[in-house]
């Protein structure tokens, strides 16, 4: 029961339908990556497991440790362990980092026990400390006015803070130079371990030069076509996405 | 310095709903209802009124029924008002009491219930209790008294410091001034009388505390503080009501006097129950160097009107109006700000932020008046609205007159939304609905509240924490 698993996944947007019978298995202390082209349904994948108002689900289930979370509200998803690293973060202007993770490492513990604010301070110093993370970064509002790599650093920042028990990582690199890439991928590579789940969702097979996975799958027309290990991401780069898109004309008409 | 008011505790004790709750009545002087010469007389007899002080009421009964509602430009919620069905004067009593032990006992009760006398413990160097239409309870600590600073309700700084109470009483805001200052002027009962002498800085704030009890009832205090040259003091004020099926009147007059470089900061935390029509009229005249600072946060109220000015009659004198206003399902805030200047070198600073959530409805008016004649004089106007679900409404009306090539004034405002997919980030994180929408309102007024007093900026947070988990979700 230790992973993330999704059912025969069906969603849709506006009556449209975009996630169409995903099955997928991600134990814990593995890192999956989903690589698909643009359109295939991959941030579709990340907003509907994180439990975005906007889509709707019309069968199957997301089981995290056995239990189906679809039922949830977002924000009941996340305390169980879900963490969504967002590729469009969101502004909170005149909240600062240091606040709005407080709030949130608040919101996980139990009614009546208040958050030990050096315990809370010690914490976060350290994680910033592996990020590679100034800490004057914290008193800032959080997203505003930050550049695409500040605001992916600080998506994983807030992960190493929440300590999920599954990752879903949406388009992490996009927008980062080699650098910040670099730096980000290091962040994440420092939190792998058994107690983490990830599921790794990138366009482009570079970032898997910095996070290795344990298991690729392609994803394409809102469903899983081809699931392998490592060396598929770099088929993938050789040969295009056409090639596995022909190969789902295959079955589609099976 | 990170602020936070998550894991604050909460030093005034005042929350949303924590006013509503009331006694049975047991006063001993009420005035009946509605509103003639008949009922001025009944006031006057019970306080003991000097002669003029009656013959000033006899006039502004006359100016307040001579006056039309300002409907014209204001509300039209304001005919809701029956005036003929609001008792003027209830009390028990004319007596402010010294000792929280000599306080009726479910007086003294709604007080500790509202956190009251804890708070003047804490860090208060006076505490000023109304229950009703008079003081119940007016302390001040020995130590602020030895410095010769007078704190007391209106009726006894009336007859007890005639002097510098005739000299400033009405002079701030005539009796004519206004509908409801007339009105004030009328009925009157209650409020502060404060005076700092010369050079004396209160370092606690004094408070006073408005409790409305009864039902179909107006409440009119009358503060008048005189802060002597060189002298500072910090105000502050709250007040609660339960929540009643029909109207019930707030319609306070406060003035005050910074003489020259005095500076007197004013706080107000008004949380009225929705049931409240709260007009309030407050001005303050700053003389040379003097500074007057008000901070107005507007919680509760069915509809407030309210725009604390500050006339600036000596050189160099400062005037700073800083307020939040919440409007809720139900709630009309109709805030602001005036600015008169009226010398030399004067400057003055506006910030006013608002929140309207739902069918609330959020108004800003501002006033800036700089005449012809006047050199290097400098204004700064901000109002910034945030709209929370599409139903909420704001609107904003500033009037700045400046006259003359030698002043300078700067005017911005914003409106802004807090987003579906904001939100929807935040509960990622693991924030309910109702503390994501909190948490971006608490950003809102961040920079803002940065300002206040410690005590007073964690309240508020609060406050707003509260506010939205009975209005989200």
């Amino acid at each position: 029961m230790n992973q993330f698993e999704i059912q025969d996944l069906r969603a849709t947007i506006a009556g449209q339908e975009i996630i169409r019978g995903l099955s997928l298995t991600v134990p814990k202390g593995e890192v999956h990556a989903i690589m698909g082209p643009n359109g295939s349904g991959k941030s579709t994948l990340a907003k509907v497991i994180a439990g975005h108002p906007d889509y709707t689900v019309t069968n199957g289930a997301v089981l995290m440790d056995g239990e189906n979370i679809l039922e949830l509200a977002p924000d009941e998803r996340a305390r169980k362990g879900i963490f969504l690293a967002f590729q469009y973060p969101s502004e909170i202007p005149g909240v600062t980092i240091a606040n709005f993770l407080r709030a949130a490492v608040q919101a996980r513990l139990p009614d009546g026990e208040e958050l030990e604010a050096t315990d809370y301070y010690a914490e976060l110093y350290e994680k910033m400390d592996l990020l590679e993370m100034d800490r004057s970064f914290t008193s800032r509002s959080v997203n505003e006015g930050f550049s695409g790599g500040e605001k992916k650093r600080n998506e994983i920042l807030q992960m190493a803070m929440l300590e999920p028990k599954y990752a879903v990582l949406d388009e992490t690199d996009s927008g980062l130079d080699i650098d910040a890439l670099k730096v980000v991928a290091n962040g994440v590579n420092s939190l792998r371990g058994p107690n983490l789940g990830v599921l790794l969702i990138t366009h482009y097979q570079r970032l898997l030069d910095y996070i290795v996975p344990d298991h690729v799958h392609v994803m394409v027309q809102g469903r899983i076509v081809r699931s392998g290990d490592k060396s598929l991401a770099f088929e993938l780069e050789e040969k295009g996405y056409d090639w596995v898109r022909d190969e789902v004309a295959e079955p589609a008409v099976a | 310095m990170v602020t936070d008011a998550t894991t604050e505790t909460s030093p005034l004790g005042i929350e949303r709903n924590v006013g509503n709750f009331a006694y049975p009545e047991t006063h001993v002087h009420d005035a009946g209802t509605g509103l003639t010469e008949m009922t001025v007389h009944y006031i006057s007899n019970i306080k003991n009124d000097p002669d003029w002080v009656r013959e000033f009421r006899l006039n502004a009964l006359r100016t307040f029924l001579s006056k039309p509602m300002p409907t014209h430009w204001a509300s039209k919620d304001l005919e809701a008002i029956v005036f003929d069905n609001i008792r003027y004067y209830l009390s028990s009593g004319t007596q402010a009491k010294r000792s929280w032990e000599d306080v009726p006992e479910d007086v003294k009760r709604t007080f500790e219930r509202l956190g009251i006398p804890e708070q003047e413990r804490k860090f208060l160097a006076g505490v000023e209790a109304q229950f009703d239409s008079e003081a119940v309870y007016s302390n001040i600590k020995k130590a602020v008294g030895e410095q010769g600073v007078i704190f007391v309700g209106s009726a006894e700084g009336l007859k007890d410091y005639p002097e510098i109470f005739r000299k400033w009483f009405g002079k701030v805001i005539p009796t004519g001034d206004n509908k409801f200052s007339a009105l004030n002027s009328a009925v009157f009962s209650g409020g502060s009388f404060i005076y700092v002498p010369p050079g004396v800085k209160v370092k606690h704030p004094l408070q006073a505390y408005f409790r409305i009890n009864a039902e179909n009832f107006g409440q009119f205090e009358r503060t008048l503080i005189i802060c002597d040259e060189g002298s500072e003091l910090t105000y502050m004020e709250g007040c609660t009501a339960p929540k009643f099926n029909t109207a019930t009147l707030h319609s306070a007059v406060v003035e005050l006097v910074a003489l020259k470089g005095a500076k007197i900061q004013y706080i107000t935390v008004q949380n009225w129950s929705a049931n409240v029509f709260n007009l309030v009229t407050k001005r303050g005249l700053a003389h040379e160097d003097a500074e007057v600072k008000w901070i107005d946060c507007n919680i509760g109220s069915r509809l407030t009107m309210k725009y604390p000015g500050v006339v600036m009659k000596g050189r160099r004198a400062r005037g700073e109006v800083l307020s939040i206003a919440l409007a809720s399902d139900g709630q009309h805030q109709d805030t602001g700000a005036k600015m008169v200047h009226a010398a030399d070198e004067t400057t003055s600073n506006i910030i006013s932020k608002s929140i309207s959530i739902g069918k609330g409805r959020a108004t800003y008016r501002g006033l800036v008046h700089i005449p012809k004649h006047l050199k290097n004089c400098k204004n700064n106007t901000e109002c910034d609205a945030l709209l929370i679900n599409a139903n909420s409404r704001t609107d904003t009306y500033p009037a700045i007159t400046v006259r003359g090539t030698g002043n300078a004034v700067q005017h911005e405002a914003s409106v802004s939304q807090v987003s579906a997919e904001q939100i929807f980030y935040m509960q990622q994180r693991g924030l309910t609905e109702a503390q994501a929408v909190s948490l971006s309102v608490n950003g809102f007024v961040n920079d803002l509240v940065r300002q206040f007093p410690m005590e007073y900026s964690v309240e508020l947070k609060r406050l707003i924490e509260l506010e939205m988990e009975g209005s989200v979700g």
